[in-house]
């Protein structure tokens, strides 16, 4: 009896667990980053326009449904801008410099004869159908990994993003919190300094004004950043734990190594491998897990140097898992889909109306999950008032 | 807790030590107030408190500093912030983090507190210091008050012996001023906390003091006693202190309250005096600036609301109200940085929006809150040419008007080593070089001391009586009493009061003076009236 009691308690008091785990409140930042890695991997694995649209509203929508009113959020416009003017410029780019020898020839623009050296270099010349499509899918594609970037980028709060950083990370984390807070600064220092021109009755606007605003704003920024480092000595920072130098070594050392063996790994894997020993792709998978067991046993090397705590880390929990694992499942479909032989290339030459392939179509409609899952951001009102 | 022995500092370059042979003794528990002109070296002794002289600035320090025990030749700043927290004269330099709560974990996140005993002890701060509703609150969108009161907040979780202050309440409205202090006295009285303050407005802080600490002019002898001890002599002193010495109590009273019980027979001797000339009303003229129903907005909030003002020349306008009233906006307004959302303003008959910079200078005149942003030049010689060459004025003129205003700048130094005082008259002599009708000054004495304020007013009123017309936007309630004509109080971007400032301030307890408290409901708001008048009766 009584152990039955024990365990519906039990049962009870770890369904609260899972319940308050997705009430309001603000997401792991790593969570949201995984996710939005999930679904670069998936565009990075396609050219074909259906896909890379549907991705792009994927991303879409779970930023409309899960981002709070902070100014960072409103950044997925801002990419989405900058991934339209990429396509376009990527357009201009096949038009003048196109070199595409298949295809329908849509125009002839006048061809810019070049020397002899300049050999495999065209300006001008016809311009095909399937150059163009090339390019815009191409295009396309930078475009959508921009939105995915601009999605965990409104979808977590960047200087909590940073606090998460390993213990060794740390000093450099601070000084991109501070750089961050800044540079609005300097903006209004910009502003005041024109406006003290003005009330010394001289040009406030013009190249004559821009050298006398320069000086004084660099100088303000100065006397700022060592009116900070003298706030943050006197409160504890860089307080640290003594370390043999020859320690110190073997933790860059490693650290080093492991990122290094990080960037190459995370190149194989999103340029499809082309490095097969025995069958297996080397620059890869494997390196990649190489490279981030040795990052990691340097960071934590590293980090026993910094002697300091945490306020409220972020939590992770359940729907962390979700999140993270919903935009794997998006990634994981579009590479198992390439591996089966599914066609992900939007065909350019003959050009041919892009259908859409079912598995990864599926995939890519998993990494929706968030904008349910996801605890919903506290409410932007409470926040204004100071109760989360 | 605190103390020094012999110490002497000396900066890489001066000619002389800032602090030489420096005896002192901060017992636990005590409030201990700083005093003493502006550059004699107060920041100096705060900071050597906890090391950042001579560890961050350089310079020689000779003698011993040391903190509950700790010198401060050994230990760093950061090997001391567990002991002493420090807050700086502009709280904003100092924040590291974004939002309230993570700038209040910051000190403790670095001296690796545990995570349960950080979450308990931010939770207490926000409650000490009546900063709940702010916790979510970004930084920078505070106002002066709450900015500082985090600032306070930020080194007291983490728990320090010893609270390090440097001016706290300088740039702060009275209320805001008030509320600083009340925190900072619950946190003496109740936790035992040892506090080190320095500070230009005595009148806010004196009564809170346990001991005060003058240093003299030239920074030799440090002097340390009870406030009654100190001020029976000191050459500043705020309107109670002078008041009291005038009449001749004792003991010295440091409070409004302790005044006033004494103050009966002063007010009879008074009550037979003629009343005090308010300052000459100016004879009616064409206004040299008129403002029509204008309204300014930053975004959707609402500065400036539907307010209409005019300034005849002669005339001194104060300006006051809380922090975010709208102040500064009605200055950048008049001056013509910032051009109205609707209603129309006029200065000389032009509006100054459409001024260009170089004629703007004939029309009106601002001193900013910082006037070190108006000074480029290396010396002050080659900044009054410049300024002569910007108005197209005759060589010299501006650095005669400068000698007349202070007289005892050197022509060669460069302008960032002027003390606050002599920079301010150095950045009014350029804006008035041009002769502007209408002069504005924002928050002028801000760090001034009560000698280089006297010397302000007699500035002020010289110009008035030549028929410039100022306005100026200040929290000091004894500027205000001491030299302007006319008191406006904005509230929210409205005018709530527009009157001779005698009738204005006497009827508000957060703006009457020390002396209108102490002999109100009578007419005197300076001690100078009130001398006069019993010399009249005499």
């Amino acid at each position: 009896m009584a152990l039955t009691t024990r365990s519906v308690s039990a049962a009870t008091e770890h369904a609260a667990t899972i319940r308050t785990a997705f009430l309001p409140r603000a997401l792991h930042p790593g969570a949201w980053w995984a996710w939005a890695l999930g679904l670069v991997v998936a565009a990075s694995r396609t050219s074909n326009p259906l896909l890379l649209l549907l991705i792009i509203a994927v991303a879409g929508y779970v930023v409309s449904a899960r981002r709070t009113d902070a100014p960072w959020s409103r950044s997925y416009a801002t990419f989405l801008r900058l991934g339209l003017f990429i396509v376009v410029l990527r357009l201009l780019f096949e038009v003048v410099f196109g070199a595409a020898e298949v295809g329908t020839v849509l125009f002839t623009l006048p061809e810019l004869p070049l020397p002899d050296w300049a050999a495999g270099i065209r300006i001008g010349g016809a311009v095909t159908s399937s150059g163009l499509l090339f390019a815009l899918y191409e295009g396309l594609r930078l475009a959508t990994l921009l939105a995915c970037f601009g999605a965990a980028n409104s979808l977590a709060n960047p200087s909590r993003l940073l606090r998460c950083l390993p213990g060794a990370l740390y000093e450099i984390g601070v000084a991109v919190v501070v750089a961050v807070t800044l540079a609005p600064q300097l903006v209004t220092d910009v502003a005041r300094v024109r406006q003290a021109r003005r009330l010394r009755g001289r040009p406030d606007r013009g190249l004559a004004g821009f050298g006398g605003v320069v000086l004084p704003v660099l100088e303000g920024a100065l006397e700022r950043s060592l009116a900070l480092a003298a706030a943050m000595d006197s409160r504890g920072y860089g307080r640290s734990a003594g370390v043999p130098a020859a320690a110190r070594r073997v933790t860059a050392a490693l650290l080093l190594t492991g990122l290094l063996g990080v960037c190459a790994g995370t190149y194989g894997l999103l340029d499809g491998g082309t490095t097969e020993i025995a069958g297996i792709n080397v620059l890869g998978l494997p390196l990649l897990a190489v490279g981030l067991a040795v990052a990691t046993v340097g960071f934590s090397l590293a980090g026993r140097r910094v002697q300091r705590t945490r306020y409220r880390p972020d939590v992770w929990r359940l729907p962390e898992w979700l999140v993270t694992g919903s935009g794997a499942v998006a990634g994981v479909a579009l590479v198992v889909a390439g591996a089966l032989g599914v066609d992900l290339i939007g065909a350019t030459s003959p050009p041919a109306w892009p259908t859409l392939p079912l598995l990864p179509a599926a995939g890519i409609l998993v990494a929706l999950l968030p904008a349910w899952v996801a605890p919903p951001p506290p409410d932007g009102d409470a926040l204004r008032r100071g109760r989360p | 807790m605190i103390r020094f022995e012999s110490v002497s500092v000396q900066y890489d370059g001066a000619a002389r030590p800032v602090l030489s042979d420096v005896d002192l003794h901060v017992p636990e528990g005590e409030l201990a107030l700083v005093v003493g002109s502006t550059g004699t070296g107060k920041t100096t002794l705060l900071r050597a408190v906890n090391g950042l002289v001579p560890h961050f600035t350089g310079g020689t320090l000779t003698g011993r500093v040391t903190v509950d025990g700790r010198d401060t030749r050994t230990h760093p700043p950061r090997e001391l912030a567990d002991v002493v927290g420090y807050v700086g004269q502009d709280p904003l330099a100092g924040f590291v983090m974004d939002v309230v709560e993570d700038e209040l974990a910051y000190g403790m996140e670095s001296l690796a507190l545990p995570p349960d005993v950080m979450r308990r002890r931010v939770e207490e701060t926000l409650d000490l210091l009546g900063l709940a509703d702010l916790r979510t609150r970004p930084l920078r969108t505070l106002s002066g008050g709450e900015r500082q009161r985090v600032a306070v907040g930020s080194v007291l979780a983490a728990h320090p012996k010893v609270l390090v202050l440097d001016e706290p309440t300088s740039a702060l409205d009275p209320a805001a001023a008030e509320e600083v202090l009340a925190a900072i006295q619950r946190l003496v009285h109740d936790l035992g906390l040892t506090v080190l303050l320095a500070e230009h407005r005595l009148e806010r802080v004196v009564q809170y003091a346990d001991r005060v600490i003058r240093l003299s002019d030239d920074g030799r002898t440090v002097e340390s006693g009870t406030p009654a001890e100190i001020m029976a002599h000191a050459s500043s002193a705020p309107p109670v202190v002078a008041l009291g010495r005038l009449a001749g109590w004792t003991p010295l009273p440091l409070t409004v309250r302790d005044a006033r019980r004494l103050a009966g027979p002063l007010r009879e001797r008074l009550s037979l005096a003629p009343a005090p000339l308010g300052r000459a009303t100016p004879v009616p003229a064409p206004a040299v600036a008129t403002v029509n129903k204008v309204t300014v907005s930053y975004g959707r909030v609402p500065a400036l609301r539907s307010v209409t003002l005019s300034v005849a020349p002669g005339e001194i306008v104060a300006v006051m109200g809380r922090n975010g009233a709208g102040k500064s906006t009605l200055l950048n307004t008049l001056v013509g940085l910032r051009r109205p959302d609707s209603g129309e303003v006029r200065v000389g008959g032009r509006a100054p929006a459409d001024l260009s910079a170089r004629t703007l200078l004939a029309h009106v005149g601002l001193v900013p809150q910082e006037p070190g942003d108006l000074l480029y030049a290396d010396t002050v010689l080659a900044e009054c040419a410049a300024s002569d060459r910007d108005a197209g004025l005759a060589p010299g003129s501006t650095a005669a008007l400068l000698d007349q205003l202070a007289p005892d700048v050197a022509e060669g130094i460069h302008p960032g080593d002027l003390s606050e005082g002599q920079r301010l008259a150095l950045v009014l002599a350029i804006v008035l070089a041009a002769e502007p009708p209408l002069l504005l000054l924002d928050e002028p004495t801000r760090g001034l001391d009560y000698g280089a304020k006297e010397r302000l007013v007699v500035i002020l009123r010289d110009l008035a009586a030549r028929g410039h017309a100022i306005v100026l936007a200040t929290h000091d309630v004894e500027l205000v009493a001491d030299a302007a004509s006319r008191t406006l109080v904005l509230a929210e971007g409205e005018i709530v009061a527009d009157g001779p400032t005698a009738d204005v301030v006497v009827a508000s307890p957060t703006f009457a003076p020390q002396v209108s408290k102490i002999l109100g409901p009578g007419p005197w708001l300076t001690v100078s009236q009130v001398a006069a008048a019993l010399a009249a009766v005499s």
